[in-house]
């Protein structure tokens, strides 16, 4: 389960183009598309790259783990069941120190809600979702 | 989404609008606005709703129902909630049609139109489907459209009905966003546009409350609107500041308020304009955004450049500039979004990063800068068409009380977000 009090993250499906991501996050690495003809990450995963828009080019690297927070709110009033029970709760915009112009989300375990070091260095995690597939995450690199 | 889009003007270089002033508005009807339908009072239904709000529009213009030869609608409006598995009542209340939304079909049917030859039940939210009217009317695909967009809300909290919210499961593009507490929405990314807008520019929510409060006082203007006639009081900086935190720093006041109404209007073409009750408003062109992010989250410099090219479709396809638009109603549906769009076409010479202090000047409909004359979705509760429906009064001169004091010759409306939304050009003169 999450580290985060309460929190119940709901299951990521795989669906085909997916399953190479999720596999991956299960052996605890981080795997993007990168298209060999422009050399450029895609995230979320994308049938075709939305530089060359080639759907037979991609590879999937594995990324270096390290990134920077953007911005952060804190969810307070969630709509989703499975959030309601670990209010309040970070929400942030992490960017990809490979390449900012990839973000993740990350609800930031380890670091109280409201308590964010905006630009601060974080590094890459996993946490078990409801059905026990691993999710990336971030944490404030200490 | 209507899934063939090649109508829309969503791309730069296609030129000056080729129905640039040969399609009007030339009524607007507005149905009774609740915050929820009670379930019991079926002339305050979907239907009953429609029903009434395309009488009226049909009337405003003058117009008998056998003119109505095109009838257009969005689907999109039912906040995620459906009236089954409740038992249905009578006919023509049998089915979710008539009670959460209103088909063409269902409204040919209730009206008894008999010279209906385009049907479209499945146009996009208001913004866009006000751009594909102008364009049908334009098309000769009819020639007198009745257009109609009903915003329904019943029992529960919004959003909370969606299923997608409620699953332990997070299938398709969701496995991405939904695990980390994002919902979908415009609510989520456009608050982390807001918060990176507020660190590049040095600004700070606290920004946001002259807005709030002046589309509140323009929404106590308009007399139909869900404040006007349920809560009719002025909200305070005080207030604003002390709102309700949905997701810091969010709070319930940014958030437009959903109710249960329904708008129509009446698109023709100008030649059929020329002898109808009302002044024409004339459409001089239509533009959309459809575009999505690179990455999980837009972030500004993306919404910024949307609204940008936003803007230069809406000037190339209507000859028109930013000193020319005297009306200016984009959407508010969260407060968080509305700079970008004042920013981007440089209403009254704002540039990015300058709204807030914009906000802080004179914004009253009185004064030399009446930005959202209508009092937006915030002030008269989240029906969208009010943004339509303002500029069309203000360009007849029928206002009222937020009847603005400065030149009103052209407006400027539109919805939904920076990098999805149609907006439309309107004018008092076909050229």
């Amino acid at each position: 389960m999450s580290t985060i009090p309460g929190l119940q993250r709901p299951a990521p499906v795989p669906n085909e183009l997916t399953q190479p991501f999720w596999d991956a996050c299960n052996e605890r690495r981080l795997v993007l598309q990168n298209c060999t003809l422009c050399e450029r990450l895609h995230y979320p995963p994308t049938p075709r790259c939305n530089l060359c828009g080639s759907s037979d080019s991609f590879e999937w690297k594995e990324a270096q783990g390290k990134g920077h927070i953007d911005v952060y709110m804190v969810i307070r009033d969630s709509r989703i069941r499975g959030f309601r029970s670990a209010q309040p709760i970070n929400f942030a915009v992490i960017t990809l120190d490979e390449d900012p112009g990839i973000n993740f989300l990350s609800n930031l375990p380890g670091t109280p809600p409201g308590e964010v070091p905006v630009g601060a260095p974080v590094e890459l995690i996993f946490e078990e979702t409801s059905n026990g597939q691993l999710v990336h995450e971030w944490q404030v690199v200490n | 989404m209507v899934s063939d889009t090649g109508w829309m003007r969503n791309r730069e270089g296609m030129g000056v609008w080729e129905h640039r002033g040969k399609v009007a508005i030339v009524g607007w009807g507005q149905s009774h606005m609740d915050r929820r339908w009670d379930g019991v009072a079926l002339d305050r239904s979907c239907g009953g709703l429609t029903r009434e709000a395309c009488l009226k529009a049909v009337a405003d213009a003058g117009l008998s129902l056998d003119d109505i030869d095109g009838l257009i609608t969005s689907p999109e409006t039912r906040a995620e909630q459906t009236w089954a598995p409740r038992p249905y009542f009578d006919p023509p209340y049998d089915t979710e049609d008539g009670l959460t939304k209103a088909s063409a079909e269902w409204i040919q049917r209730e009206l008894g139109l008999k010279n209906v030859k385009y049907f479209n039940s499945d146009a996009p939210y208001i913004g866009p489907m006000m751009g594909l009217a102008a364009q049908a009317v334009g098309d000769g695909l009819c020639e007198t459209a009745l257009v109609w967009y009903p915003m329904v809300n019943l029992e529960g909290r919004y959003g909370h009905n969606n299923p997608q919210n409620n699953n332990q499961e997070a299938p398709g593009a969701t496995a991405f966003t939904l695990p980390w507490g994002y919902q979908n929405g415009a609510m989520f990314n456009n608050l982390v546009v807001f918060l990176q807008y507020c660190q590049k520019y040095g600004k700070s929510h606290d920004g946001l409350a002259p807005l709030c409060l002046n589309l509140r006082r323009n929404g106590l203007l308009t007399p139909w609107g869900y404040y006007a006639l349920h809560e009719p009081y002025q909200l305070t900086t005080e207030d604003y500041l002390n709102g309700r935190v949905i997701e810091e720093p969010l709070v319930i006041y940014d958030c437009d308020r959903p109710v249960n109404t329904c708008a129509a209007f009446i698109f023709t073409t100008a030649e059929r304009a020329k002898d109808l009750r009302q002044k024409p408003v004339y459409v001089l062109n239509h533009a959309q955004n459809n575009g999505r992010g690179r990455s999980t989250m837009a972030t500004l410099d993306e919404h910024q450049e949307a609204v940008a090219s936003l803007a230069r479709k809406m000037w190339e396809g209507s000859g028109l500039g930013p000193a020319d638009v005297d009306i200016f109603n984009p959407y508010d549906g969260y407060l968080t979004f509305t700079q970008q769009f004042l920013e981007g076409f440089q209403w009254h010479g704002v540039k990015w990063g300058e709204a807030h202090d914009f906000y802080a000047e004179d914004i009253r409909v009185e004064g030399p800068h009446p930005f959202l004359s209508s009092g937006g979705n915030n002030g008269t509760g989240r029906n969208r068409a009010v943004l339509f429906s303002d500029s069309i009064e203000q360009l007849r001169g029928t206002a009222g009380a937020r009847q603005v004091t400065v030149r009103a010759e052209t407006a400027l409306a539109g919805c939904n977000t920076p990098d999805s939304c149609g907006f439309l050009m309107m004018s008092k003169h076909p050229d």
